[in-house]
């Protein structure tokens, strides 16, 4: 983790890797399981669904827009794939499940790179009429897999490779792809100047709506691993699974330090903030903590790494302008 | 102006340093009460800079200023308010969506009990601003619609909320029409007769003459010297103004042109410009003058491929073209270094290598990757040839001086190797130093076989710069005149859209 630092030299502009060392040292202190490699394991895999979805999110917001659909995308896509896995087979369910889904990424990505609308008004209310979708495509009825134990899409869920469970491979491995596309490709580049400065980047030949449409097809094809993931691990699925994981999604791509203006963050920085948030729900957890104050603690955490985030910019804690 | 009355401000030895720069250097001005004083100088000879001063946004290293013989400091605009001494901004720094009214009061609206704002009396006070200014609007308009003549008459209503001593005008007619203008010249005139001093700033040789008693004139951070206006002629300020450096010119080989680069025909679109025919050659600087919304910039816009002309040929190199979009334009060998730098130019936040690589990061690959080696060298390149201050690479853009900023614009499209640069208000904003190292460039550019279309507000540049200068006015080509052929008046003819005998 010491090679995160490398943005900048003072330990104050760090202050998510602060908080986090922090928490870290404040949970194992009390209690005795948390630093054990068994629940190190365990949150590796349960953060592995946001993780996923954050990843993509990054994307998006350092391309200077915001997605707040993936939440209900999870339901779509997790209910699809579960119910075509009985009618037409894992070896189909996946490819049809993630092509519904890359469509959907496409008309945000058509509503808010193509015809410049605002992305927070465009996703939150794809939010509310992908929920509606899939209300309608289950007619309210909750799915699951009939065979559990045969089917070889358990893998991505409940398999394991090397004693390594695959959640956490898939997590890990896209992370490393996605760290590589946003810091040494030319679309990743031009993500960054999208962000940045979208006029500058017209005026610098960049095919701005291009790049932002390709955003959230990528935001929606993390949508849909996630979806594998978490129908493999669950075998069935509610009609509304996904309900509030867009605003965790989103915790962690802030812990994680990626400007919501666009322009600046990283992969590998939201890696820690998914990582955060899930070592500060378990911590709570294991010191017996009922489940809601995690809601509490994460939030409190993340205004006020921002805070020191953006005192850190001004060099003062408050300041009039800016 | 008698020496025994006492000056309203005066400043002695101010002196201002910016990081390589001394923007400002001993320099010595006074107003009286009562008295119009212009202040002359090209853009970079630090009126601007001054007037910070004045206005208490700098403060300065070295000097007095001294208002009704006692000496002060002013550390924020407030305290220079206190002082008496407003500054009407010539960039308009009001809030367009709140009500005239509001914006003269702005930070110090009238209250009622539990801080409620008292509309009344801030509507009666306005109003009253306003009618004194022979302003045929009423306060509680919304500022944005409001005709941006109007809009400048509530900044200038703002400044009048205070009894003020001193008054500076900053380039106030730039954007004003003549019926709006006389306007304006009376209310200095009555501001005058009350006994407030006005500090004049303004590039027109008419203005100053019509309504100022001295003139003082700034040349590259210094004062040059004081002149009363009735025994002086134009000559005389252009002398002080522009120095030894009037033919600052050429000492260059004569230029030798190649072939045509770009022609355009009878480019129209609606609106903005009509039927502009123009020819670039090679080796040539061909500089676009002419006021603000004289269609220069859409016509620059329009051949990067940002705006579609409503008919028209574009040829270059010979070669009818139809350029679509930006890239289009890049494809085709035309680069534009376009007006604003910060909004339009940079990736502010992003490092000084990355900008300078963007229009052609798709092509610096090896395999899937950008090629670190690739950007590096010509990210070396330019900032040796442009002599760009910058401590490494992975400097954001967002820090440097202006004129550092520019040159990494200028580097970004010259490393694309076009076949037409255009560069469109090369030195706005930017100190005298880099401003004739660009200046300078630009010659070597063209030296080096380069089709260069220069587009300014400054005459003294386009002067400088150009070998021959395209005249616009009302989106229509005036005349053009060779650089041997022109001089200052039919150049301010031709812009101003007065027909002259040549004009075809």
């Amino acid at each position: 983790m010491t090679r995160l630092k490398a943005g900048g030299p003072a330990i104050a502009k760090q202050g998510i890797l602060v908080a986090f060392i922090v928490f870290m040292i404040v949970f194992s202190l009390m209690s005795d399981r948390f630093l054990s490699a068994d629940n190190m394991m365990s949150v590796f895999r349960q953060s592995a669904i946001i993780g996923v979805m954050a990843l993509g999110v990054t994307i998006v917001v350092i391309g200077g827009n915001l997605d707040l659909s993936v939440g209900s995308m999870l339901s779509f896509a997790t209910v699809l794939v579960v119910d075509l896995h009985d009618k037409i087979g894992p070896e189909l369910a996946i490819p049809v499940m993630v092509l519904a889904t890359l469509c959907l990424g496409a008309v945000n990505g058509f509503l808010i790179g193509v015809l410049r609308l605002n992305s927070l008004i465009v996703t939150l209310g794809m939010l509310s009429v992908i929920q509606g979708l899939v209300l309608i495509y289950s007619g309210g009825q909750n799915v699951d897999i009939a065979d559990q134990r045969g089917t070889w899409f358990a893998i991505f869920g409940r398999g394991a490779v090397f004693g390594i469970a695959t959640p956490i491979i898939i997590f890990g491995a896209l992370a490393l792809l996605f760290h590589v596309i946003m810091s040494m490709t030319a679309f990743g580049r031009r993500v960054y100047a999208v962000g940045g400065n979208p006029t500058a980047s017209v005026f610098s030949g960049i095919p701005r709506s291009q790049v932002v449409f390709t955003t959230y097809l990528i935001s929606a094809l993390c949508v849909a691993i996630a979806a594998i993931i978490l129908g493999s691990r669950v075998m069935g699925s509610q009609n509304t699974v996904g309900q509030g994981y867009e605003l965790q999604v989103l915790a962690a791509v802030i812990l994680g330090g990626t400007s919501l203006l666009g322009g600046a963050g990283s992969i590998l920085k939201t890696v820690l903030g998914v990582l955060m948030l899930a070592f500060i729900q378990n911590g709570l957890i294991l010191m017996g903590q009922p489940y809601y104050t995690q809601w509490l603690v994460t939030w409190v955490v993340i205004i006020v790494a921002v805070w020191l985030d953006v005192a850190a910019k001004r060099g003062r804690l408050f300041s009039p302008i800016a | 102006m008698s020496s025994t009355q006492e000056a309203a401000l005066r400043l002695q030895g101010i002196v201002k340093t910016f990081p390589g720069v001394r923007a400002l250097d001993g320099v010595d001005f006074e107003v009286m009460p009562g008295e119009v004083h212009a202040l002359l100088g090209e853009n970079g000879a630090g009126k601007s800079t001054l007037m910070k001063v004045l206005a208490g946004m700098y403060q300065p290293d070295e000097g007095q200023i001294i208002i009704a013989g006692q000496p002060v400091r002013m550390t924020t605009p407030i305290e220079a308010k206190a002082q008496g001494v407003v500054l009407i901004h010539q960039e308009l720094s009001l809030v367009p969506e709140m009500s005239a009214a509001e914006n003269i009061y702005l930070g110090e609206l009238p209250v009622k009990s539990f801080g409620r704002v008292d509309w009344k009396t801030l509507e009666e006070r306005s109003n009253a601003i306003l009618k004194r200014l022979k302003c045929s609007f009423r306060a509680e308009m919304t500022v944005a619609r409001l005709s941006i003549a109007n809009q400048q008459m509530v900044e200038i209503a703002r400044a009048l909320t205070v009894e003020a001593r001193v008054v500076i005008f900053d380039e106030p007619t730039a954007s004003l029409t003549d019926a709006e203008k006389v306007v304006l010249f009376d209310i200095i005139n009555d501001l005058k007769a009350r006994g407030v001093g006005i500090i004049y700033i303004s590039h027109r040789m008419d203005e100053i003459f019509t309504l100022s008693d001295r003139i003082t004139v700034l040349r590259d951070g210094a004062y040059r010297g004081t002149l009363i206006t009735a025994d002086t002629t134009e000559d005389d300020v252009t002398r002080l103004m522009i120095g030894r450096s009037l033919d600052l010119s050429r000492d260059e080989e004569p230029p030798s042109f190649g072939k045509t680069m770009l022609e355009v025909r009878n480019l129209t679109c609606p609106g903005l410009f009509e039927d502009v025919s123009f020819t670039v050659r090679t080796g040539e600087v061909v500089g676009f003058y002419g006021l603000v919304g004289a269609g220069r910039t859409e016509i620059a816009e329009t051949l990067f491929g940002l705006r579609k002309a409503a008919s028209g040929e574009i040829l270059v190199d010979g070669e009818a073209v139809d350029i679509v979009s930006p890239r289009a334009a890049i494809a085709m060998g035309i680069s534009l270094v376009p007006e604003n730098r910060k909004e339009q130019g940079l990736v502010l936040q992003m490092n000084c290598r990355d900008n300078m690589t963007l229009p052609q990061i798709q092509d610096l690959t090896a395999g899937p990757f950008v090629s670190h080696g690739a950007e590096l060298a010509i990210f070396d390149q330019y900032r040796d040839r442009l002599a760009i201050k910058t401590p490494s690479w992975r400097q954001s853009a967002g820090v440097l001086s202006g004129g550092n900023q520019q040159k990494i614009v200028i580097g970004k499209w010259l490393s694309m190797q076009p076949r037409v640069l255009i560069v469109d208000e090369p030195t706005r904003g930017i100190d005298v130093g880099s401003k004739s190292e660009i200046h300078q460039l630009l010659r070597e550019l063209a030296a080096q076989g380069y089709a260069v279309i220069v587009i300014s507000s400054e005459m003294p540049e386009v002067l400088r710069v150009s070998d021959r200068i395209v005249a616009m006015y009302h989106g229509r080509i005036m005349r053009e005149f060779e650089i041997a052929d022109v001089t200052e008046d039919t150049l301010v003819q031709a812009i101003s859209g007065i027909k002259s005998e040549k004009t075809p």
